[in-house]
């Protein structure tokens, strides 16, 4: 039986009957104004505290990325990319282009002004979730990935392991946090509060499959909007972490946002890692053998 | 300098799509103790087979000596030593740290009684017994099973290390081990010990620099910064020790020296893993650029450019 | 608005504009402003609109928008002006709209003068009083009213604005027309002419548009107006704030009505207002010079009784043909039964206006000591007005100030934390004012209405206590008049009849006594001899047999029921949701919706349907409450005798005016001209293409010390202050910061005041970005964080280019979040008609690095007044 199969695949699976549908969030950053209303909303709601007052200077975000004290962040990219084609151009100019002589709405000499709600995906395979040596990270009946503060202990393992970075330790209390997709509020039948306070929809909360087929028809229109570089990120189920329960439209390369363009989960690997560690072992042991070979006192 | 884009960018603002890890210095440190403790519990093992007495006593004496400051260190790492029994209230297979966790006090209550046996002449059925298991198995897992633990991240220089660590890990639990024991054991019974030592340096030495070829330009790390430096550290401190207890390792004063520079050296290689994790999770591009050119070559499912 | 239409407010609301086809959002942010509000554009974009934004910076709203316009701060009425010669000059008029239901025919008395003939001024000019007598403006065979002059709108913020009243025309429907809109003296003819020479290439010139931009523009409009398509404008105080702030306003008008797209779904021009009971401000105004529902405050000399007052402002036709009801029925309110016909209802309680007491004037008094003390309740002026140093040195010379807020802010700290204090110019031990802070209540912890942007009022209900010893305005003036009654009790003074005999009376509840606010809505709304309340103000008689505070609101009340709570889920009714809350007029959601449908009274398409005339059931009906005689045939044509509404035709949708059409040519009701006509901004590097004349003549300019102006275009100087200023909002603050900079959930978003530059002035001025930059004006001198953006490009105007500062305003010295005020740099040059401030345009100069503390501060800014040669 390969580690792969023994994976922590626990939902619905260990909840039949009482596992829920599994619900995320479609997240459209085409129709994002940046007004930032889901960042406080969440930290209201959350009780997440305050974390800095610093002047970036990049664009209008302050806040920096998602972390123990950021369950939803805004980011704000800022774009007059280069007319003309140049030889292997790198996707994001080859994007901005197709943009640029299709849609009228970047006719500003090709200025844009990209804005996106990120937060946590609730991944299908949760590195996060694998690594916990506490079982502090689970998986709930709604299939979303959430941390219980009683149980976790500051180990910190989730933070390397999240292929987006978007656990970290609260300094002060050594523990991991991240977004809950307000597993309190779900439990109560209310959206999470993000997708609440958001004017334009641009996070759009419900079941994965329903989310999955708005998403596939809002890019639909938008393509033949013209909309080239409209793209579906963490839609598909076949990629590195299973399809990710929140998942995004995005307007260029996942990376100009800060997030990984093939994110993997790193347990997939974990079987060939033990392999190569028994190997090891086994090497240690022969060697330190041979080290006696006909020496008998 | 303007907070407008004028040329493709592949980051946000430069910053890091992965979180540093939070571990603090004690990690690296336990790293080295854990594998000290376990290639030492395997040297003690044959020495005792073997009958070498006095290499089997002082092989047991690292062995319980590492293992019993490495959850020191992890506790301290932690905050509170409740917080390290949490850990013991589940095993998880996926969880290389809950694996580990299991491994080291399994380890912990084998060397023990090993070493009361060989030391104290106690508890000399169990301490057979943790001594072959102790020796066997328990060791041998606790000085690799910490390349595991790193190499299961999503840190580039740490998992696609993931083949090559291990080996790492237990060539510089060896050199350590056998340094150790050169140190605490007559000369005339530590030639195990001497080959030991220079065996796991030479394995360390290979590995590492196979890892580094294999990791192309994700192993920049170990020529930069902290890592740059732990790594060079590690290299002259492991060629010299080794040097030394090969040529004088018969004396007394060789073998202490030499002893000393493999145990720094062993030390040092950890500490550059560690510093080359934590580099490799700043730089944005270590994380992007494997996954473009797995894109590049994937099939349009997995390309997220056309995901959908 | 009110000139043009009759009202002064929105003419549709929020959720209508998911209806359009073509939305311009022309000075206004609406994504970061509104954002809960921009959900519909969106809406309307998803259904295929076109959205376009016309601004000087690429904002979150040009982010999401089909088209950005970069357009120069100040420019927009040669803009306007060249859409309406577009439109005129190829014939994209909607003919039978404009023939129907505008006065395109009306013919203008032989005296009037346009600005094309007296070089930028309109006929009337008074040079002594620099202001206009407009009885030349008016229509051919009408005499002028006397209260014309007088008859002006005042308001402390940016605000008022939006509410104007309607202009006033006496005799009913115009005499002399010309259906062939051929007659040279014909408003169409007029506007024709004004607007020649606003040309794609003038517009070029002035805006720093090019011409393909503003075609684009002009071409998305017409092709989106019509009987099967219709454009809608929204605005806010980008059009508001400047020295000619009411004609920008009128300029829209006039291309919404030549286009046919008001009163109709999908139309209209969107005012959005700013604090949340703004439009409830100006309707039952916290104004010096108007009485609610925008009665005129009456005036010593030209209102000597109530029938003098009544006469004044009933025009022969129109709903203010029942002016006399609904000041009978005000002074009712006021004064109940000591209100008789004997005594003129109280008339002479009402006091008179003496003058300009509008906000700025104000403080120009109080630095000359004219006033003792001052109440500033919901308003942070030391960081929110234009002349912050005005503003302090103002309250300095006050004997008492309340200030009733949440926490300390600058304003009532002025006298300890200042820049004057900071720079040792003045010490707290000098400052005599007697400073009251007063806890405040929020609206989660009071009852009460909000009158939002689109005349909806809406209910909030106490959700808990206030905190301590915080209490509502509603507690503290109930209380005060309370206080002050018992204090004159005694008195046979006659001068305190007017206080000892109003009706003031209402029944309190909770340990606090707060006072009933349904009773006081209940007032307002009005009731009959009988007690009963009310249904709409077409109840209100002149006879002082019913009563009603504030007339368009009458009906909130109706059956007893309090309206404004109305709550019933969007999902339960029509998307026009008319059972959510409360819209005045009588629950009207778009107004003057008699224009939706054709004179026949049909829709002028099925696409377009709104409200029309059942044939059948002989009324009009439709989608929304009609706004208009119900039982009105469209066909009906008054006889010579019929007066108010009945005086109007079947076919004459703009009820509120005297004639039932929309004013392309405003004949009187505006201080400042009939026709909007493109002026510099008070302080412009640039001179008037147009005329010898660069700024608005009428702008009313404050002559202080403390006030100086730059130097503009061809004075020597100019060059000191080469910049032009703007100042707007962030999404993340709150106007002067009082209820966002206190927030760390909030302040962290935006935690410092900067500034935003394109990359070339940066260059230009070697600014670093994310480093520091100090600003500087004749008035003084901030420091800000520097954000080097392309959001901002320096424009071509006049051939050379021109490079715009954009400050947000919000930062004060107190709060979480610190930082210097922008309104430290402005100086104060006011629309003549609202008297709002010219916040959005100022000229100044950049450098780099940070300001200089103590009285280097003061020195630095003295210098460059020296350089600029300013006394
Ligand atoms: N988040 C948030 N919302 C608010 C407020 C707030 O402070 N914060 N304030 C509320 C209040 S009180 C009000 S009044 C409203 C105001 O709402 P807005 O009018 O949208 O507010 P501003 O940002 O001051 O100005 C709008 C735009 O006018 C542009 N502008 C400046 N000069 C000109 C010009 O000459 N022509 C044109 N076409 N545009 C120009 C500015 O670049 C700015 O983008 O917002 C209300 N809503
Ligand atoms: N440079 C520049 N200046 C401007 C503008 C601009 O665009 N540029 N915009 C202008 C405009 S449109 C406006 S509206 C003004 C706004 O300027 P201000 O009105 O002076 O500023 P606010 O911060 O809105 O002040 C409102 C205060 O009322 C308090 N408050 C809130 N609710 C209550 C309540 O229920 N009771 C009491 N007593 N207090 C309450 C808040 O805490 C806050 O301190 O700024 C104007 N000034
Ligand atoms: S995104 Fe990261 S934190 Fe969220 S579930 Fe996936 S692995 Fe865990
Ligand atoms: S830090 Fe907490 S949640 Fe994260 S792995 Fe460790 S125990 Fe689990
Ligand atoms: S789901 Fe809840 S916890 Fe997660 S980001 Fe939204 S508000 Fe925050
Ligand atoms: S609330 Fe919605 S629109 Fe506003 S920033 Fe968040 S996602 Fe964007
Ligand atoms: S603050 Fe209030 S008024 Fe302003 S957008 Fe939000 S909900 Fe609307
Ligand atoms: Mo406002």
């Amino acid at each position: 039986m390969s580690i792969e199969s023994l994976r922590v695949q626990s939902w619905p699976g260990s909840y039949e009957p009482a596992a829920k549908p599994r619900v995320g969030f479609f997240t459209d950053t085409s129709v994002c104004i940046g007004c930032k209303a889901c960042e406080v909303a969440c930290k209201e709601w959350n009780r997440v505290p305050e974390d800095g007052l610093k002047f970036t200077g990049d664009s209008y975000d302050n806040t920096g990325g998602l972390g123990a004290d950021t369950w939803r962040h805004v980011a704000f990219i800022e774009q007059q990319l280069p007319l003309g084609l140049d030889e292997g151009a790198p996707l994001v100019t080859q994007a901005a282009r197709a943009e640029l002589d299709t849609v009228p709405v970047h006719k500003d000499a090709g200025l844009r002004w990209l804005m996106s709600a990120d937060v946590c995906k609730h991944c299908t395979e949760a590195a996060c979730l694998d690594v916990c040596p506490t079982g502090s990270l689970f998986r709930t009946e709604y299939g979303t990935v959430v941390v219980q503060e009683d149980i976790c202990n500051g180990c910190g393992y989730c933070i390397p392991a999240c292929p987006f970075g978007v656990l970290d330790q609260r300094k002060d209390d050594g523990r991991a946090w991240k977004c809950t997709l307000c597993y309190d509020r779900l439990k109560d039948d209310q959206e999470p509060a993000c997708a609440k306070a958001c004017p334009t929809d641009s996070i759009q909360f419900g079941e994965l499959d329903e989310l999955r087929h708005q998403a596939d028809e809002r890019l639909r229109v938008l393509k033949h909007g013209g909309v080239a570089e409209a793209r579906l990120y963490g839609r598909d189920d076949q990629d590195g972490v299973g399809g990710f329960g929140a998942f995004f439209l995005l307007l260029d390369e996942p990376e100009v946002y800060g997030l990984p363009p093939d994110p993997r989960v790193c347990t997939r690997d974990l079987g060939e890692t033990w392999k190569a560690a028994a190997a090891a072992a086994a090497v240690l042991v022969g060697t330190v053998l041979a080290t006696f070979a006909g020496h008998r006192p | 300098m303007s907070a407008t884009q004028t040329s493709p960018t592949h980051s946000y603002y430069g910053r890091a799509i992965l979180k540093e890890p939070v571990w603090t210095w004690e990690i690296p440190a336990y790293f080295f103790t854990g594998g000290l403790a376990g290639a030492s519990a395997t040297l003690g093992l044959m020495a005792d087979v073997t009958g070498n007495k006095p290499l089997a006593r002082s092989a047991w004496t690292a062995a319980l000596a590492g293992v019993s400051v490495s959850p020191v260190f992890l506790i301290s790492d932690l905050g509170r030593p409740e917080r390290f029994l949490n850990m013991l209230r589940v095993f998880k297979i996926t969880s290389p740290m809950s694996v580990g966790s299991w491994i080291l006090s399994a380890a912990g209550g084998a060397f023990t009684a090993s070493f009361a046996r060989v030391r104290l002449q106690r508890l000399t059925r169990i301490g057979a017994a943790g001594g072959a298991l102790g020796g066997a198995v328990l060791g041998p897992a606790l000085s690799t099973y910490t390349a595991v633990l790193v190499a299961d991240t999503a840190i580039p220089a740490w998992h696609e290390a993931r083949r090559q660590l291990p080996f790492v890990f237990a060539g510089s639990s060896m050199a350590a081990a056998g340094a150790a024991a050169c140190i605490l054991t007559p000369v005339a019974n530590a030639g195990p010990a001497r080959r030991v030592a220079v065996a796991g340096a030479t394995l360390e030495g290979v590995a590492s620099q196979v890892m580094e070829r294999h990791l192309g330009t994700l192993g920049r790390p170990y020529h930069e910064e902290a890592a740059g430096r732990f790594s060079l550290a590690a290299k002259s401190l492991t060629v010299a020790g080794a040097a030394v207890i090969t040529r004088f390792g018969r004396r007394r004063l060789g073998a202490a020296t030499g002893g000393l520079l493999l145990l720094g050296g062993s030390m040092c290689e950890r500490f550059a893993v560690y510093h080359a994790g934590i580099q490799s999770a700043r730089d944005p591009q270590a994380t992007v650029g494997p996954q473009r050119a797995r894109t590049a070559t994937a099939t349009p499912a997995n390309a997220p450019l056309t995901a959908g | 608005m009110g000139t043009s239409f009759g009202r002064g407010g929105a003419t549709t609301f929020q959720q209508d504009l998911q209806n359009s086809d073509c939305i311009v959002i022309m000075g206004s942010n609406m994504a970061e402003n509104h954002p809960v509000g921009f959900q519909w554009p969106m809406e309307a974009k998803r259904r295929g609109a076109k959205l376009i934004h016309i601004d000087p910076r690429f904002s979150r709203t040009s982010a999401v928008s089909d088209l950005h316009v970069p357009i120069r701060a100040g420019s927009d009425i040669a803009f306007l002006g060249g859409v309406i010669n577009y439109i005129l000059e190829r014939g994209r008029w909607f003919e039978e709209y404009v023939k129907a239901y505008t006065n395109a025919a009306t013919i203008i008395g032989e005296e009037f003068r346009d600005t094309e003939d007296l070089d930028g001024l309109f006929s009337g000019w008074d040079a002594d009083t620099s202001s206009y007598n407009t009885s030349t403006w008016q229509y051919e065979g009408f005499a002028t009213t006397a209260a014309a002059g007088q008859r002006e709108e005042g308001a402390s913020l940016g605000e008022q604005a939006h509410g104007a009243h309607s202009g006033e025309l006496n005799g009913g429907a115009p005499p002399s027309v010309d259906p062939t809109l051929t007659n040279p003296r014909c408003v169409f003819q007029l506007l024709r002419k004004h607007y020649a020479r606003y040309t794609p290439e003038f517009v070029a010139q002035v805006c720093g548009v090019p011409p393909e931009l503003f075609e684009q523009v002009a071409e998305a409009l017409c092709e989106n107006s019509g009987r099967e398509r219709t454009s809608a404008f929204v605005y806010s105080v980008g059009w508001t704030q400047h020295s000619v702030g009411v004609q920008y306003i009128r300029a829209a008008a006039i291309v919404q009505l030549l286009l046919g797209n008001m009163g109709r779904p999908g139309g209209g021009i969107m005012a959005l207002r700013g604090h949340a009971s703004i439009q409830g401000s100006t309707d039952i105004p916290t104004l010096y010079n108007i009485l609610p529902g925008y009665l005129p405050m009456p005036h010593p000399v030209v209102h000597p009784s109530l029938a003098a007052y009544v006469e004044a402002m009933t025009p022969e036709a129109g709903f203010w043909g029942h002016a006399d009801a609904y000041a009978t029925s005000l002074l009712k309110a006021w004064w109940g039964e000591q209100a008789t016909e004997e005594n003129d209802y109280c008339f002479d309680y009402l006091p008179r206006i003496t003058g300009d007491h509008s906000h700025y004037t104000t403080v120009a008094d109080m630095i000359e000591g004219k006033v003792e003390g001052y109440f500033v309740m919901g308003e942070n002026p030391v960081v929110g007005s234009a002349n912050a140093r005005m503003q302090r040195l103002g309250l300095a010379k006050l004997k008492w100030l309340v200030v009733r807020d949440f926490v300390e802010i600058e304003t009532a700290a002025f006298w300890r934390d200042s820049v004057e204090i900071e720079a040792g110019e003045v010490r707290p031990e000098e400052i005599d004012t007697e400073v009251f802070l007063m806890p405040a209540a929020a609206h989660t912890e009071k009852d009460g209405t909000f009158t939002n942007t689109q005349r909806l009022l809406q209910w909030h209900h106490k959700a808990i206590e206030p905190p301590g010893d915080a209490r509502s305005e509603l507690w503290f003036m109930y209380h005060l008049g309370q206080r002050v009654r018992e204090k004159l009790a005694a008195s046979a003074d006659p001068k305190d009849r007017p206080i000892l005999e109003l009706t003031w009376d209402y029944p309190t509840e909770g340990r606090h006594d707060d006072p009933s606010a349904e009773a006081v809505l209940a007032e307002i709304n009005g009731c009959g001899p009988d007690g009963q309340p009310l249904s709409g103000y077409t109840d209100l008689k002149a006879d002082g047999s019913t009563s009603c505070g504030c007339w368009i609101y009458c009906g909130c009340f109706a059956e007893g029921v309090n309206q404004t709570a109305r709550r019933k889920p969007g999902s339960e009714q029509s998307w026009v949701a008319p059972e959510w809350g409360w819209a005045w007029p009588m629950n009207r959601r778009i107004i003057y919706n008699r224009a939706s449908a054709d004179p026949e009274g049909n829709p002028w398409s099925e696409r377009k349907r709104y409200v029309w005339w059942d044939a059948e059931k002989a009324k009009w009906t439709g989608h929304d409450v009609p706004d208009f005689k119900v039982d009105m045939p469209p066909d009906y044509v008054p006889d010579d005798d019929a007066t108010a509404e009945d005086a109007l035709r079947g076919d004459a949708p703009f009820i509120m005016q005297a004639d039932g059409r929309g004013w392309l040519f405003v004949p009187s009701g505006l201080t400042d001209g009939p026709l909007p006509t493109h002026y510099e901004p008070v302080e412009s590097p640039f001179p008037n293409l147009l005329y010898e004349r660069d700024a608005n003549p009428a702008a009313q300019r404050l002559w202080n010390s403390e006030n100086p102006y730059h130097p503009s275009h061809g004075h020597p100087g100019t060059d000191v202050f080469p910049y032009v200023a703007m100042t707007y909002r962030l999404t993340e603050h709150h106007t002067a910061g009082g209820m966002s900079r206190t927030l760390p959930y909030l302040a962290e978003l935006q935690p410092e005041f900067f500034c935003e530059v394109s990359p070339e002035l940066a260059a230009e001025r070697e600014l670093e970005h994310a480093g520091w930059a100090t600003i500087v004006t004749a008035r003084g001198a901030v420091e800000a964080r520097v954000m080097v953006t392309s959001r901002l490009r320096p424009l071509v105007v006049h051939g050379r280019p021109v490079h715009q500062v954009g400050l947000p305003y919000h930062w004060g010295r107190l709060g979480y979040s610190k930082g210097d005020s922008a309104n430290e740099l402005l100086g104060i040059a006011m629309d003549s008609n609202v008297h709002i401030s010219e916040y959005k345009v100022s000229t100044c100069d950049i450098r780099p690095g940070r300001r200089p503390r103590g009285r280097e501060l003061r020195k630095l800014v003295e210098a460059y007044r020296t350089r600029a040669g300013i006394g």
